[in-house]
C-alpha cells in the first residue's frame, strides 16, 4: 500500500512529493492522522461545513443536502488518506457531479469546498502537533501530497463530467438537425432552430439538395428565426446552397433573418442578390404558395378568428 | 459526331431539342457535344433545347463553362437552354467552383424542363418566371 502510495504521489503531484519517501516511520503517521480525523470527524466536518457557508459556496443545495454531501465528501477523503486509492472517490465525485452539475453548481464551488476541507484537516493537524515541529512537518509531509491528490482528483472529475455532458448536449442538437419537411405538394420547408456552424451548414446543404430531389420541390423556405448569429463562412455556405437549389430548379426563400444576422450578412458583403428574403415565416409561405399557384381561401362560415 | 460511339443523344421533340448526357465527358468530347448541339439548333430550328446531366455525377469547371456557353449559343440562335437533372453533388460542386450561374436555366427533371419550355421562359430568366418583387 505505502509503495502504491509513493508511487502515484511522484508521478501525479507536487515536486514536494518528490522528495517524500515514505520510511518506517513516517508508515505510521497516516494512519495515525486517520484516526485522528475519524475521531474529531463529527467535530471538523461542523467547522468545515461552517466555512462554506461563510464562503458562500453551494447555495444551490439544501441544508440538509449539504450536511449529507459533507459527510459523504469527508469520509471519502479520509478514505483516500487511508487507503491512498483514489478510485472510489473519482467514482463518488463523478456521481457527485452528475448530480449537482444540472443545480448550476461550479467549478470554483467544487475546488473551493475541498481546499476549505483540506484547510481544515490541516489547522486540526496544527493543533494536535504544535508542541512537536519535527513531528508536525512529518505529518504534513505526508498529508499534503494526499490531500493536493484528492483535490485534484476531485477537480478533474467535476470537469471531465462536465465535459461529458457538454460533448453529449452537442451529440443530441447535432441529431435534432435540420428536418426536411414537404407542406405541400412541391413545397418543403426547413426551420432552423440554434446555432448554426460549418458541419451543421454542410448537413443543412445536404439534406436539402436530396429533399429537393426527393420531394420534386420548387420552392423551398428556410426559416432562420430560431439562429442566433452566423459567421461570414456559414453565411457564405448558406448563399451557395441557395445557388445550388437554384440549379436543381428550385427557388429558395430565407425568412426569419434577425436584424443582427441581418447586419452580419451586410457587413461581410455576401452577394445577397441570390437570396429572396421574406420576413417572416407566415409571409414566406404565402409567397411560396403563391409561386407555386396556390390559393388559400379561408370559409367564413367555419369560425376561426 | 465523329470518332466513337454517341456519348450524347440529341433528340428532335417538335419544337424542342433534347440532349441526354450518357456519361461523363471529357474536354474534347464536350467541345464536339456543343458543336454539334448549336449546329442541330439551326438545322431543326428549335425554339427550345433540353440538356438532361442526370447521369452526370462529377462535372468539372469547363463542363460547366461549356454547359453556360451552350445556353448563351442556343439563345444567339433563337433557342432557350434549360439544363435538368443537376444532381445535389453537382450543383453544390458547380456553386463552389465560384461560377456565375446567372445566365443558366435550370428545372428538376426534363419532365419539369419541357413544362418550363411550354410556359415560354426568356433566356437569363430564373426557374420561377414570375418573380414577386424586381431583382436590383
Amino acid at each position: 500500500m505505502t509503495e502504491d502510495h509513493g508511487a502515484s504521489t511522484r508521478t501525479s503531484l507536487s515536486e514536494r512529493a518528490d522528495h517524500f519517501r515514505p520510511t518506517g516511520d513516517e508508515d505510521q503517521l497516516l494512519p495515525q492522522l486517520v484516526a485522528h480525523l475519524r475521531e474529531h470527524r463529527t467535530k471538523l466536518r461542523q467547522e468545515w461545513a461552517g466555512r462554506i457557508q461563510d464562503s458562500g459556496l453551494l447555495h444551490a443545495m439544501t441544508p440538509q443536502e449539504m450536511a449529507d454531501e459533507t459527510t459523504s465528501v469527508y469520509d471519502n477523503y479520509v478514505g483516500v488518506l487511508e487507503t491512498g486509492s483514489v478510485e472510489a472517490l473519482q467514482r463518488y465525485a463523478r456521481d457527485l457531479s452528475e448530480r449537482i452539475i444540472p443545480r448550476g453548481v461550479e467549478t470554483h464551488e467544487v475546488v473551493g469546498i475541498v481546499l476549505l476541507l483540506r484547510d481544515v484537516l490541516a489547522r486540526s493537524l496544527f493543533e494536535k502537533y504544535q508542541r512537536d515541529f519535527g513531528l508536525l512537518n512529518r505529518v504534513l509531509d505526508a498529508y499534503e501530497p494526499a490531500a493536493n491528490r484528492i483535490a485534484n482528483t476531485v477537480a478533474v472529475s467535476f470537469v471531465e463530467e462536465r465535459e461529458r455532458i457538454i460533448r453529449q448536449q452537442q451529440d443530441s442538437i447535432r441529431e435534432l438537425s435540420t428536418p426536411v419537411l414537404p407542406v405541400r405538394e412541391r413545397l418543403l420547408i426547413l426551420p432552423i432552430i440554434g446555432i448554426l456552424d460549418g458541419e451543421r451548414a454542410r448537413q443543412l446543404t445536404e439534406q436539402l439538395l436530396t429533399g429537393i430531389r426527393t420531394h420534386r420541390a420548387k420552392v423551398v423556405v428556410i426559416d432562420i428565426t430560431g439562429v442566433p448569429d452566423i459567421d461570414e463562412s456559414v453565411a457564405d455556405h448558406l448563399v451557395r446552397t441557395v445557388d445550388a437549389s437554384r440549379l436543381m430548379g428550385a427557388s429558395v426563400i430565407i425568412t426569419g433573418l434577425s436584424p443582427l444576422i441581418a447586419q452580419t450578412l451586410v457587413t461581410i458583403g455576401v452577394d445577397l442578390s441570390k437570396m429572396d428574403t421574406i420576413g417572416d415565416l407566415q409571409g414566406g409561405l404565402e409567397v411560396a404558395e403563391r409561386l407555386l399557384g396556390y390559393t388559400v381561401t379561408r370559409d367564413v362560415g367555419m369560425g376561426g378568428p | 459526331m465523329t470518332g466513337g460511339p454517341k456519348l450524347v443523344s440529341i433528340l428532335r421533340q417538335g419544337a424542342y431539342l433534347i440532349a441526354s448526357v450518357h456519361t461523363a465527358l471529357d474536354d474534347s468530347q464536350m467541345v464536339r457535344f456543343r458543336d454539334d448541339l448549336v449546329e442541330q439548333i439551326g438545322r431543326h430550328r428549335s425554339r427550345g433545347v433540353i440538356i438532361d446531366v442526370a447521369a452526370l455525377d462529377v462535372l468539372d469547371s469547363f463542363g460547366a463553362r461549356t454547359l453556360r456557353t451552350i445556353g448563351e449559343l442556343a439563345r444567339l440562335r433563337g433557342a432557350v437552354t434549360v439544363i435538368v437533372g443537376i444532381q445535389p453533388d453537382v450543383a453544390f460542386a458547380i456553386v463552389s467552383l465560384g461560377m456565375s450561374t446567372g445566365s443558366l436555366v435550370t428545372a428538376l427533371d426534363l419532365e419539369e424542363g419541357l413544362a418550363l419550355l411550354d410556359h415560354g421562359v426568356g433566356a437569363g430568366r430564373s426557374t420561377l418566371p414570375d418573380r414577386r418583387r424586381p431583382r436590383r
